[in-house]
């Protein structure tokens, strides 16, 4: 019997790998990609499959590494998120020109909805934009099946290729079989042609035209055209016709093409409504749109996130989709939204309405999160600064009121430079700009924002939040660690050193349990940036390891007694609002506030919050 | 044909994800096909999490060619739909609020609520504290639905994935899943 086993969509991938005999693999952490590089970390652990894997500094870094080892012959992976594609653009753009060797799959997940990203930007239609094929499957078990086949067809028309699972792909679980992995090593071959491999603009012409011929051909690929799921839908068709003609008729891909699947079983209408899956969005095949507009008379597309198939079916009239108003403009296409959309399509009486769901709880940081005591007194020693901020677990700090900008990694260096060129040109000196970023982002995307701040006269603190790891994404290691993906020991690189290196004079590091402590710290920063003599950026290093991941690794340790809330607290709500940790219960004004001993951390610092000394350490004999 | 649909529904923290893997385990033991969905990121940072399970009957050995799942697979989307799932299991009674509308009409709801006040009610927390550890809630309610026969499997189904995966914290998990079994057959005598 084949043995079967449950795994993630992003374990699915990850099998999927290796079995295809992949050689390098490169990823930057971001919700939901994560996990593919976490599992072929533990599978190489686990099996000793020869293939090079990293946690690459960022996705221009993952994707230039990866395919380089494409170059050389071998097939090669690069996952990230949807918005690391756009750190990876410049790369990526280039590389579907010079094209491939070995097969080179660029892992790209797609978050509609979006439950953890900036932007809900569909990979499909960037894939569009960079001219390179992309497949967007329905199920874990199809990203896995489709990988080996997506080599194939990288390597045949030596062209980089997408792969774009969405959340409900990467996240959601099936079982399926088990597989060996293949441990051929081919030998990398990097053949010289720098008309190719280094081409000057006016090879990249000819390059062009021959990314063009590959994509009228691919299109055409028998493999990757859109597939008739539901045959019996046609049966009483008659017309000897590829495809035969037909009322209504449904074009799905990606997750929506599952939900769609499932609907239509449950309404009794998977022998009546054809339905088919386009596995490959782009480049869609000329053939399969003129026939499918010249046979049927209503075609609905559903996709997330953009109208990437529908506006390559180039005639409107019967075309429904995003573009018609039939689907709504934004979001993840949930199960319910598609189910009211077919039926409207299918002229069905609506389905009974849901009440809807109860607003959510806001995430806040965990309790006892350094980031938490560090926001504290950066509100303390900069009162109605402009605070801007970055991606990651920190980004929780707007609960605080101590994050007023996120745009994307790296941008909070960049962003607090423009607010301070802003004021200080306009003659308000006196506004204060302070940067928040985490250590893992700093390494992303800081480094290059803090080197223009400096060289650009700039005066502010950048505070790095250093939890020592990537928590967000679930802890993977940063360049600080001096351990790789599979924990081999490398050089460590110091964030006081590179800060130091970028030119700021002025670094400091501390502890923010140390509330007072690290309010001094912040004091002599503000007064570094403020010395009209001497003065310039200051960098402080807010250390304090993160708290889930050291129990990670350390296992649970007895916690430190939890502080103590006396008789003196009168329930002024101030812990709360400016504070906030979840250990906290407020029971309304003039209550004591009380605490949670399942969450308290004892990290004690609410002692030092509470203005009116309510709260105490615990004594040392208790 | 058996399928059942269940969701599960806590805060971050309260080991929702590790009720929906075992539970999916389970169901691979009893050779049944499964497709999960779960909260990932930041929801997870003390806000709701939302466990999706469906389990059912399909023949995955004579048809290993898994593209063909979506042709010949019973059940294709990993999220329940409103109105849709058999049974709600509540780490927490805000969960009731918030993804209540999943169950169908007549299906259960399993709920830590403390003090209990309604049937299926049941003071996992505090049946938890008293094993030592208030973690283990979520095996508790776990044990007290399988007990009185809601889920697809047996206590015994979970006990023997719990013995294989849960490592180091399987004796407080099984211990805590035998308490709510237990609290199932007092509340049947009451």
């Amino acid at each position: 019997m084949v043995e079967r086993k449950i795994l993630l969509g992003n374990e699915a991938i990850a099998h999927g790998l290796l079995e295809a005999g992949c050689s390098m693999a490169t990823s930057y952490p971001g919700t939901p990609a994560s996990e593919i590089m976490a599992t072929l970390i533990q599978l190489k652990k686990h099996h000793g499959v020869p293939c090079h894997l990293e946690w690459s500094v960022n996705e221009k870094v993952a994707v230039e590494t990866a395919l380089a080892n494409s170059y050389a012959g071998r097939r090669s992976a690069a996952a990230m998120k949807q918005v690391g594609l756009n750190v990876a653009a410049d790369p990526v753009m280039s590389a579907a020109y010079t094209g491939v060797k070995g097969g080179f799959l660029l892992i790209v997940a797609d978050d509609p909805g979006p439950h953890s990203s900036q932007t809900e930007q569909d990979t499909r239609q960037f894939a569009m934009f960079a001219k390179l094929p992309v497949l967007d499957p329905a199920l874990p078990s199809q990203a896995r099946e489709w990988i080996a086949s997506a080599y194939t067809l990288s390597e045949h028309y030596e062209i980089p290729v997408i792969l774009r699972p969405t959340t409900r792909v990467c996240h959601a679980r099936q079982d399926m079989a088990v597989r060996a992995f293949c441990t051929d090593v081919v030998q990398p071959v990097f053949e010289k042609d720098p008309g190719r491999w280094a081409a000057t603009p006016k090879f990249r012409y000819r390059l062009h035209q021959q990314l063009n011929e590959k994509l009228e051909k691919i299109s055409r690929d028998a493999l990757w055209q859109p597939r008739l799921l539901n045959a019996d839908a046609l049966r009483e068709a008659t017309e000897p016709q590829a495809i035969k003609p037909f009322d209504k008729v449904l074009v799905t891909s990606g997750a929506v093409c599952a939900h769609a699947v499932e609907i239509l079983r449950a309404l009794n209408l998977w022998d009546r409504v054809p339905i088919y899956q386009v596995p490959m969005p782009y480049p869609l095949s000329e053939d399969f749109c003129s026939e499918l507009l010249e046979a049927a008379s209503e075609i609905l597309v559903l996709e997330e996130t953009q109208p990437v198939i529908e506006g390559q079916i180039r005639d409107r009239k019967k075309v429904r989709g995003r573009w018609s108003g039939h689907v709504p403009k934004e979001g993840e296409l949930l199960p319910e939204i598609v189910e009211n959309i077919l039926r409207r399509f299918l002229n069905l009486s609506p389905a009974a309405p849901s009440p809807p769901p109860a607003p959510g709880r806001r995430p806040t940081l965990c309790a006892g999160c350094g980031h938490r005591a560090a926001f504290f007194a950066i509100r303390k020693v900069f009162p109605k600064g402009i605070y801007a901020s970055d991606i990651g677990c920190y980004t929780l700090g707007l609960n605080l009121g101590a994050v007023d900008t996120v745009l994307c990694m790296g941008a909070s260096i960049s962003q607090a430079a423009g607010f301070y060129h802003a004021y200080r040109d306009a003659g308000q000196e006196s506004r204060h700009v302070v940067a928040t970023i985490g250590d893992s982002t700093f390494y992303h995307a800081g480094v290059p924002a803090l080197i223009n701040a400096v060289t650009q006269g700039c005066r502010f603190p950048v505070i790095i939040l250093d939890n020592g790891t990537t928590a967000m994404t679930g802890h993977q290691p940063t360049p600080a660690a001096g351990v790789t993906a599979d924990g081999t020991k490398v050089p460590a690189v110091s964030l006081e050193a590179l800060a130091k290196a970028c030119g700021v004079n002025h670094v400091s590091v501390g502890d923010p349990y140390d509330v007072t402590g690290f309010m001094e710290l912040l004091q002599a920063a503000k007064a570094h940036c403020q010395d009209s003599e001497n003065g310039g950026m200051a960098v402080v290093i807010a250390r304090r390891p993160c708290l889930m991941e050291h129990s990670r690794h350390e296992g649970r340790k007895p916690r430190p007694q939890q502080p103590i809330v006396t008789e003196k607290c009168e329930g002024c709500g101030f812990c709360l609002k400016f504070f906030e940790c979840p250990a906290l219960i407020f029971h309304g004004e003039n209550q004591a506030v009380t605490i949670d001993d399942n969450l308290c951390a004892g990290c004690g610092v609410c002692v030092e919050v509470c203005p009116h000394k309510a709260i105490v350490k615990p004594s040392a004999d208790a | 044909m058996q399928q059942q649909q269940i969701a599960v529904s806590g805060l971050g923290g309260q080991g929702v994800l590790f009720v929906t893997k075992l539970l999916a385990e389970a169901a691979l033991r009893k050779d049944l096909s499964v497709l999960v969905s779960e909260t990932h990121g930041m929801a997870q940072r003390g806000g709701h999490v939302i466990g999706h399970l469906k389990v059912f009957t399909y023949d995955a050995h004579t048809a290993p060619c898994t593209t063909d799942a979506l042709i010949s697979s019973p059940l294709t989307s990993p999220l329940i739909r409103p109105g849709c799932a058999d049974v709600l299991l509540a780490l927490h009674q805000e969960s009731l609020e918030t993804h209540g509308y999943l169950l169908r009409p007549d299906g259960q709801v399993f709920c830590h609520r403390s003090p209990p006040k309604a049937p299926g009610d049941i003071d996992a927390v505090g049946l938890a504290k008293k094993l030592g550890n208030a973690v283990a809630a979520n095996m508790v309610l776990l044990g007290y639905a399988v007990a009185q026969g809601a889920l697809f499997c047996s206590i015994e189904d979970l006990t023997a994935v719990l013995a294989q995966t849960a490592g180091t914290r399987a004796a407080l998990s099984l211990k805590a899943l035998e308490a709510g079994a237990q609290a199932a057959s007092e509340a049947r005598m009451d």
